[in-house]
């Protein structure tokens, strides 16, 4: 009879340097793109390089950057929130609605989040409970939360918010440093810790990759993939808060291609949008990118209109890429 | 003697850490069955995809017909006459059984559509003619997995191919219709074509190939034919080394019932399944394909609820919704679906394994790598898991080892009843015995084994009792002592005793 116990061999825990892998990564490429376009902003315009003007290029991402913490998990587990505009919307007309019974600023922080994570539940509950495809479910909302939003405001708008309140959208912690960025940088930490540093995150990645498999390995996928619906509703009821304070007013049409861009920075933080893959550090790199690239557009006078026409061939150039990437190595 | 159709000459190919080819050579002969036999990670699957366009060789030639090819593509290994029939066949569910027969050359009318007309009545001919009694009309998903390797064979005819490979066709199909399969193969022999066939099974091999080719670790060790070569001399080949008792002698002490399973029942699959498995116990499941074995051990399992019945563990009454919860029961499943449902393919080993042991190996849900790597280790190589580390792609192991990473997984849970459910299907003789001799030692340790097996040697070999299934419901529970294998096969089939004599 054979002795199976004793080997005599150990296999080792990775045979690659990770010094390595870490020069040739994705991120890194980020990093340096980045560089790039910040130089090319201080030559392109005379008021780039001032403490004042690069504090409010941080305004022009941190709204769309803190959803796309959370959709970045909701994406590497195999879904998709594409609602998250809306919930702004709808969030933002509840804490005006809030506001003409009298609110207080707690209230009114409080409405905000809290519409976010019902209606991010709400995403959860069709896609995990009624088994339905997260893509059809949210095209769905997206549709209903900015719906009700239209019917309570028609064409009218919510003005008049207390000063408290709109500190969170126009308020600084110290210096040229605001709110938004503070939240912002910390969330990241938060979310970094929280997909690569915890059991929670694993799951996330091992139900990206094979959730049947993963269903089979003992994993609660339905539980999660909720959780991660709350969390997208969550950060997105955050942003409606932020992006109301900063605006002090709510219009139905509010955060308009809001997850377009969100969804931009994930996909080009290098998360695969086929699920299983991605990193925080990537996609608040990205999330620089992109307000880089639209704030130096918009120093050089650049209209809106052509700002979505970048987000969008950005967006389809880094789904492109790794595939053409790919095909090409084929053939080589 | 003629000259062989396809000669494969000096050919290599190697992974980042590993070497799955080295200069082997391969001829087939037209109109001879060829079996290419070898232990997992001999290289076995790694040669049908250089041979089918998938992989690149590093080195060597291919010659069809004595000219010089290249494959750079699935394609162009079509185009020249080379077809395959998959382990876990590649066919489309949602298309009708003609298209998956004519997909890619399907006969057109002059204006370049297809015509349907006539690849309707092409199908049902070829089908015809290998009585296979399939509708050429009805949607793939609607057969069962050998109808699907008749589709297959059917779709090889159609493309005129000149070698058919078939890697392991048999592992799904049960004894009538692996009959069905060796009359195929030899309507295949007489037209002139030459077939690779890859088994596990020296009963197939005997029984259809002419010549052999014995492949380990990625090398060819030998080849012959099969009339002038005994079975242990083969297996010698294989292993490098003789191969005695398949078994492991059955010497683990049997104590109380672990787990009793009353009356369960699930509206579609299965009726009043009752069962029990006593610590240190072996309990063979034997039936014939589609008997419900796996749809009531997946209900076991979590993953599937029963509309009755109930289950009793360690005398408590449990009733899990989901495998999370059996996991925590102590209850564990090795599907037999490995690829989808046994490992997570796009994940490094360390991480397969440590997945429902996270609790363990983390403090307060954040992860210790160390703590992992080390569960990971003390498992593996419990299992003498072949790999270059830890942090390989399992995509990248041999379906071998691949299984050995999914016990691995729940061995590491200390679970009390583990389900292995066909744990040796497309696992060669080496593994298959290292499989089975764990397996004593786990009831050894106290553990309760429920095995699902469709194989007759391992369920006779390995199990203390046997419970048969038909049709999802239980027809016997019984003492393996003095069975004989016509005694299981007839309940199983439902073949009354006289008839059986």
């Amino acid at each position: 009879m054979t002795e199976i116990h004793a080997t005599g061999r150990s296999l080792p825990n990775r045979l690659d340097k990770p010094l390595k892998s870490a020069v040739l990564s994705w991120e890194s490429l980020l990093v340096l793109v980045a560089v790039g376009i910040f130089i090319l902003n201080s030559f392109a315009s005379p008021y780039f390089l001032n403490a004042w003007s690069l504090s409010d290029l941080t305004f022009n991402f941190t709204e769309k950057a803190l959803i796309a913490l959370a959709m970045a998990l909701l994406i590497i587990s195999g879904e998709i929130d594409l609602s998250v505009a809306a919930i702004i919307a709808l969030a933002s007309t509840m804490m005006g609605l809030a506001l003409q019974y009298g609110a207080d600023t707690p209230t009114l922080v409080a409405v905000g989040v809290g519409v976010g994570i019902l209606c991010g539940a709400f995403n959860g509950f069709l896609v995990t409970g009624l088994k339905l495809p997260s893509i059809v479910v949210t095209i769905g909302t997206m549709s209903l939360f900015r719906g009700i939003a239209f019917i309570v405001l028609g064409d009218q708008s919510f003005k008049g918010y207390p000063a408290s309140f709109s500190w969170f959208g126009q308020g600084y912690v110290y210096w040229v440093i605001s709110f938004e960025l503070v939240l912002f940088l910390v969330c990241a930490v938060i979310y970094w810790v929280l997909l690569h540093r915890t059991n929670f995150g694993r799951r996330v990645f091992a139900i990206g990759n094979n959730d049947v498999a993963a269903q089979f390995s003992g994993v609660r996928v339905d539980r999660i993939k909720f959780i991660l619906f709350c969390l997208t509703g969550l950060m997105s009821g955050i942003a409606a808060v932020l992006l109301t304070a900063r605006l002090g007013s709510t219009r139905p049409s509010i955060a308009e291609g809001f997850e377009l861009e969100a969804i931009t920075m994930v996909v080009l933080g290098g998360v695969s949008i086929l699920g299983g893959a991605g990193s925080i550090i990537g996609v608040v790199l990205a999330a620089l990118i992109v307000g880089l690239v639209t704030f130096g557009l918009g120093l050089l006078n650049v209209p809106g209109i052509v700002m979505t026409i970048f987000t969008g061939s950005l967006l389809i150039v880094v789904i492109a890429l790794p595939i053409l990437f790919r095909m090409w190595r084929n053939r080589a | 003697m003629t000259d062989p159709i396809l000669t494969l000459s000096g050919i290599s190919k190697s992974f980042p850490g590993v070497r799955a080819l080295h200069d082997v050579s391969l001829e087939l002969y037209a109109g001879q069955v060829t079996a290419l036999i070898g232990e997992n990670g001999a290289g076995k699957s790694t040669l049908v995809k250089t041979m089918t366009g998938i992989y690149q060789p590093d080195a060597g030639e291919i010659r069809v017909g004595g000219k010089l090819v290249t494959l750079p593509t699935a394609h162009s290994a079509s185009a020249v006459g080379i077809t395959a029939i998959h382990q876990e066949t590649v066919l489309f569910d949602e298309l009708t059984v003609a298209e998956n027969i004519y997909l890619g050359h399907a006969p057109t009318n002059r204006f370049g559509m297809i015509d349907w007309k006539t690849m309707r009545k092409e199908a049902r001919e070829t089908l015809d003619s290998m009585a296979a009694g399939i509708d050429p009309d009805i949607k793939l998903k609607e057969l069962g997995i050998a109808k699907k390797h008749l589709v297959a064979v059917a779709r090889a005819l159609s493309v005129d191919a000149q070698v058919v490979i078939m890697d392991e066709p048999t592992a799904a199909l049960s004894q009538k219709e692996i009959e069905e399969l060796y009359v195929l193969i030899e309507l295949l022999k007489a037209d002139g074509k030459a077939i690779l066939f890859i088994s596990h099974k020296f009963d197939e091999i005997y029984r259809i190939a002419d010549r052999f080719t014995v492949f380990r670790d990625g090398e060819q060790v030998g080849k012959g034919m099969i009339k002038e070569t005994s079975q242990s001399q083969i297996v010698q080949l294989m292993v490098g080394r003789a191969v005695e008792n398949i078994f492991p002698p059955r010497n683990a002490v049997i104590g109380d019932v672990v787990l009793e399973a009353k009356g369960l029942s699930h509206p579609t699959e299965f009726e009043d399944v009752s069962f029990t498995v006593r610590k240190g116990e072996i309990l063979g499941f034997y039936g014939l394909v589609g008997a419900g074995r796996s749809e009531v051990m997946q209900a076991v399992f979590g993953m599937t609820q029963t509309s009755s019945g109930r289950l009793v563990l360690d005398g408590q009454a449990i009733a899990p919704q989901s495998a999370a919860d059996a996991v925590e029961a102590g209850i564990v499943y090795v599907p037999e679906e490995r690829g989808k449902q046994g490992v997570i393919t796009g994940e490094p080993i360390f991480k397969n394994v440590s997945l429902p042991s996270l609790k363990k190996t983390s403090k307060n849900g954040f992860l210790r790598m160390a703590e992992e790597f080390d569960l990971a280790r003390t498992y593996t190589e419990r299992l003498d898991l072949r790999a270059s580390s830890l942090s390989q792609n399992v995509s990248t192991l041999s379906g071998g080892n691949q299984q050995k990473v999914v016990i691995a997984k729940w061995l590491a849970t200390l679970p009390k009843v583990i389900i292995l459910d066909e744990p040796t299907k497309g696992i060669d003789i080496g593994s298959k015995a290292a499989v089975h001799e764990f397996m004593g030692e786990l009831v050894a340790q106290g553990l309760s084994v429920i095995m699902v097996s469709s194989e007759l040697p391992e369920v006779l070999g390995m199990s203390d009792r046997i419970v048969v299934m038909r049709e999802g419901r239980v027809i016997d529970t019984l003492d393996n002592d003095g069975l004989k294998p016509e005694t299981l096969v007839r309940l199983a089939a439902g073949i009354a005793e006289e008839q059986a004599a």
